[in-house]
């Protein structure tokens, strides 16, 4: 095992969901797309990578040309080409969509070329000449990798503390394994740690280990980018039962090490986003026979994408619609679920109580925010738990920045990977002492 | 980092893409542009007396969905004023002092030539082009392909220009012309310091079946235009070739015709050309397919070793030969790799009809992959052509025993020649 994953962790039984292309089908792709101008596919990336740009570079044989177009805007475009929710970004606004014509698939052009780099070890980007500042980053997730990479390019030293032992934030630890695995990400951060001097100390919380404002002693600027916590508890009887976990630590342990499943006949997970449907199409990956989602809203109102439950109906996730857990039950290990249903306007519907029989529960009703973390510093606002910044990542103390879920609220890995180099020049324009360019 | 800067007849320029004379480079804020997307040179919309141009002008082929294979124009020369353009070119010259730019020019008499060279250099320009080659409406008038087609009147105006240039004077000539080695020659013998080519070739390039009319339409009828795009890239490369391996021309060669991409330059630049010039591609997708074009060569050159652009330019020019000098002895076969063939037996049906009989389906009904029967095939390639399988057929070199013979060696040695093959006696 490398960096805390285990060679057998249970995420290995998983395939792609989306294959990669063979050299023939990138270049059919690749040669429908028309090379638009003023592209909508760019304006829907949040990296702004040159699309069509990158596309045309594939046509023509170029595809070293094409990667480096791709990582100049996204150093993380291995891996966002694989998690990226192209059917809502870049994919959904491609102009074949108005002629009734099946759109370009970006994300696996755009794995095609970033695969190709990452084999080759071909690299595009030196660090710049050191210019003796020193900048600490809270957290080893894409936020941190893309605004350490990008400060890198100007000179400046960078550190990163994270907390865990395996690095690359949910990309490595969150992300589906049909999408991308563990090890495929951490090959990618070992890559964009190639350009040499970030130095990363896991196995350090901050707040515990170092006090957060020890920081400002230790570096010339700070960026903020620890994501989100643990996952939300429901607060009702029971869930301190065993076999009732948060979604996100159960699919932190699948995709590191083992999660038991021996024996689980029915899981419940609880929620209606993302990491529920996830949790939903990997419980069923696993081999659970029977995995339903419980969400309290109806299927239109569903926070997680409709692309998304789409592809898990076929995989034999089902789901209770307006419906609550109203108490876990079981003598050592939950075995049932009392549940209520919903109206409407989200209100219990007396008589409505049902039983669920289950031995696994995923709780999949969000994150905390860690916010709190600066919340003894002064001039840095928080709200709702987020931290805010202005549009370049400066938070309202000086020398203190921003980006990734921490700030967004939770996003997606791409929106990381823009905050994270919108930061970086940020800090390289606060250390200039000029102006944000 | 390879070095991309070149030197084509004593204009230089910081890479060898340069716009040709056309609609991109119309106007200083176009070029100025062009060369902010990377292009490395432009040569000005030829300059003359402003004409009046019609509407339509353009007509394309479409392969596919895809317009622009072939692309077809019957614009004339520059519609904006003399003052304006010169002036423009003095603004963009200053701008990019490093950048090669280039005054194409097209008038009548010897005074308007000596006027317009004159006033041309004072831009600051780096060089002169000559357009002989305008196939449509210009020559009805006694200029463009009227002055390339007659090597009599090329050489003497280009001596004309030649007198009264400080700068270098390129000809661009016409493909329209039987044989272009008389043509070159005979801009070479005017003074000329370069040569570029291909301008447009004669066309038509198509009828409207219901209305009756011809393309591109200007109300009720049409006029032949020249033609361009991906579409004429092996015409243009044969004339570059031709002229290139004429070891008794030995000018420097600007290569035009087709070029969509870097790969499209590079075999310009290994066939003799020292720069080359788009046209079409720009129009159909605009400046910035240059940045392909500029990193693809520089990935080029870094894969073979090229540290500078001599050492590939003409680089192919010596694998140009006579037909005469092809050894009849070198055999190859065609190889399907079973393990990719997906049966369509495209092969078989191409080599039944279209060439020589010896691909088969195979004699096991369930198996799709076909037979070659390499005893009797010639080597010719149909196959591999229409193989949809990247890779799946290739043609292999066979050892036949006998030694290189060519059909001038046979006929004056009497070197032996093997057998032939897919003759069916
Ligand atoms: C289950 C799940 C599935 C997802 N699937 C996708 C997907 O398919 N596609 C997609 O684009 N996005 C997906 N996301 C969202 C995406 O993973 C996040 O938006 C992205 O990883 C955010 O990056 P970040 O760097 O801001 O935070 P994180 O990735 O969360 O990284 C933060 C890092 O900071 C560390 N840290 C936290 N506190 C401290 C501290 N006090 N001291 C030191 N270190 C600390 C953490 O250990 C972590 O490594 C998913 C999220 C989840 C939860
Ligand atoms: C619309 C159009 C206008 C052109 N005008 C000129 C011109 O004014 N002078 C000239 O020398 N060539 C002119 N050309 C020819 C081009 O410069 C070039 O030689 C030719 O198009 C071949 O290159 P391509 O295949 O890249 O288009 C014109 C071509 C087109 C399509
Ligand atoms: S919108 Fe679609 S066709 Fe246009 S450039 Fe983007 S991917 Fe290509
Ligand atoms: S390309 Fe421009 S000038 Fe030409 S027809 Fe279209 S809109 Fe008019
Ligand atoms: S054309 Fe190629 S793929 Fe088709 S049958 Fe022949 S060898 Fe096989």
């Amino acid at each position: 095992m490398t960096d805390g994953i285990a060679s057998d962790r249970s995420e290995t039984v998983f395939k792609d969901f989306k294959s990669g292309f063979s050299r023939e089908q990138a270049l059919v792709e690749a040669n429908r797309c028309f090379f638009c101008s003023d592209a909508p596919c760019i304006k829907a990336c949040p990296t702004q990578i040159d699309i069509p740009q990158f596309i045309r570079k594939i046509t023509t044989g170029n595809v070293k040309g094409s990667a480096r177009t791709i990582f100049e805007s996204n150093i993380l475009g291995m891996s966002c080409a694989r998690v990226c929710p192209v059917e809502v970004l870049c994919v959904s606004t491609c102009v074949y969509n108005g002629l009734d014509q099946p759109p370009i698939q970006i994300g696996k052009l755009q794995r095609y070329s970033t695969d190709f780099a990452i084999a080759e070890g071909w690299r595009f980007f030196a660090a710049g000449p050191d210019s003796g500042k020193s900048v600490g980053l809270i957290g080893a997730g894409p936020a941190s990798l893309a605004c350490a990479h990008e400060l890198r390019r100007h000179g400046h030293r960078v550190t990163i503390y994270e907390k865990r032992t395996s690095i690359g934030g949910l990309n490595t630890t969150g992300v589906a394994p049909y999408k991308m695995k563990a090890d495929c990400s951490v090959e990618e951060v070992a890559w964009i740690l190639g350009i040499g001097g970030i130095e990363v100390k896991t196995g350090v919380t901050i707040g515990v280990d170092i006090a957060v404002k020890d920081l400002e002693q230790l570096h010339n600027a700070v960026f903020f980018g620890a994501g989100l916590g643990a996952d939300t508890k429901l607060r009702v009887p029971g869930e301190h039962l065993a076999g009732v976990h948060g979604a996100v630590e159960w699919i932190e342990s699948m995709k590191l090490a083992r999660v038991a499943t021996a024996g689980v006949q029915h899981c419940v997970v609880v929620g209606g986003g993302n990491t529920a449907i996830d949790a939903v199409r990997e419980a069923r990956g696993l081999g659970i026979p029977r995995v339903t989602m419980l969400y309290r809203g109806s299927e239109v109102k569903m926070s997680g994408y409709a692309h998304e439950w789409r592809s898990a109906l076929p995989e034999g996730g089902c789901a209770e619609w307006q419906a609550i857990v109203t108490r876990f039950e079981g003598s050592q290990s939950v075995e049932r679920l009392h549940c209520q249903r919903l109206d409407a306007q989200k209100q219990p519907i007396s008589g409505s109580d049902f039983v669920l029989d289950a031995q696994l529960v995923l709780l999949a009703i969000g994150q905390s925010k860690l916010g709190t973390l600066l919340a003894g510093l002064e001039g840095i606002e928080i709200e709702g738990g987020r931290i805010v910044t202005d549009a370049h990542g400066s938070t309202g103390r000086k020398g203190w920045f921003a980006g990734g879920d921490c700030r967004n609220g939770g996003k997606e890995v791409v929106n990381a990977a823009a905050e994270g180099k919108s930061a970086a020049l940020a800090i390289h324009a606060y250390f200039s002492g000029g102006k944000h360019a | 980092m390879p070095d991309l800067s070149t030197n084509c007849g004593g204009i230089k320029s910081p890479n060898p893409f340069w716009l040709a004379s056309a609609p991109p480079t119309n106007s200083g804020l176009q070029v100025q542009r062009a060369f902010d997307a990377g292009w490395g040179g432009a040569v000005w919309k030829t300059l003359g007396q402003p004409i009046q141009n019609v509407s339509s002008r353009f007509g394309a082929t479409k392969v596919r969905g895809l317009a622009g294979i072939g692309f077809s124009n019957i614009e004339l020369i520059t519609d904006r004023s003399l003052d304006v353009n010169l002036r423009e070119i003095y603004e963009t010259k200053k701008m990019f002092p490093h950048h090669a730019l280039v005054v194409s020019l097209m008038v009548e008499t010897r005074q308007e030539w000596q006027d317009i060279i004159k006033r041309s250099i004072d831009t600051g320009a780096d060089g002169i082009e000559l357009n002989f080659g305008c196939p449509h409406g210009m020559c009805e008038r006694g200029m463009g392909s009227a002055v390339g087609q007659e090597p009599s009147v090329n050489q003497e105006i280009t001596s004309w220009a030649v007198q009264h240039s400080t700068v270098p004077v390129l000809v661009k000539l016409t493909p329209n012309v039987a044989d272009i080695l008389p043509h070159g020659h005979a801009a070479k013998r005017g003074g000329a310091h370069g040569v570029t080519l291909i301008n447009t070739i004669k066309s038509v390039i198509g009828i409207d079946i219901d209305q009756f009319l011809m393309e591109p339409r200007v109300d009720n009828r049409s006029t032949n235009g020249g033609y361009c795009g991906a579409a004429v890239k092996p015409i243009a490369l044969h004339m570059v070739g031709a002229l290139a391996r004429d070891k008794s021309f030995g000018l420097p060669i600007s290569g035009i015709g087709g070029i969509s991409n870097w790969r499209d330059a590079v075999e310009f630049l290994l066939l003799g050309s020292s720069s080359v010039q788009v046209c079409t591609e720009v129009m159909l997708r605009g400046y910035r397919v240059v940045n392909d074009m500029v990193e693809g060569l520089e990935e080029y050159m870094r894969k073979h070793n090229f540290t500078k652009l001599d050492d590939l330019i003409g680089k192919a020019v010596p694998s140009f030969s006579e037909w005469g000098n092809l050894d009849l002895n070198y055999e190859t076969v065609a190889k399907i790799d079973a393990s990719q063939c997906i049966g369509c037996n495209l092969c078989v049906v191409a080599c039944h009809d279209g060439a020589h009989q010896c691909i088969h389906p195979n004699a096991d009904e369930k198996i799709r992959v076909p037979v070659v029967d390499e005893s009797e095939c010639v080597g010719c390639n149909l196959c591999q052509i229409v193989c949809p399988v990247a890779g799946c057929i290739t043609m292999a070199e066979v050892d036949n025993g006998f030694s290189s013979a060519t059909w001038n060696e046979h006929v004056n040695d009497g070197k032996p020649l093997r057998p032939k093959k897919g003759v069916h006696h």
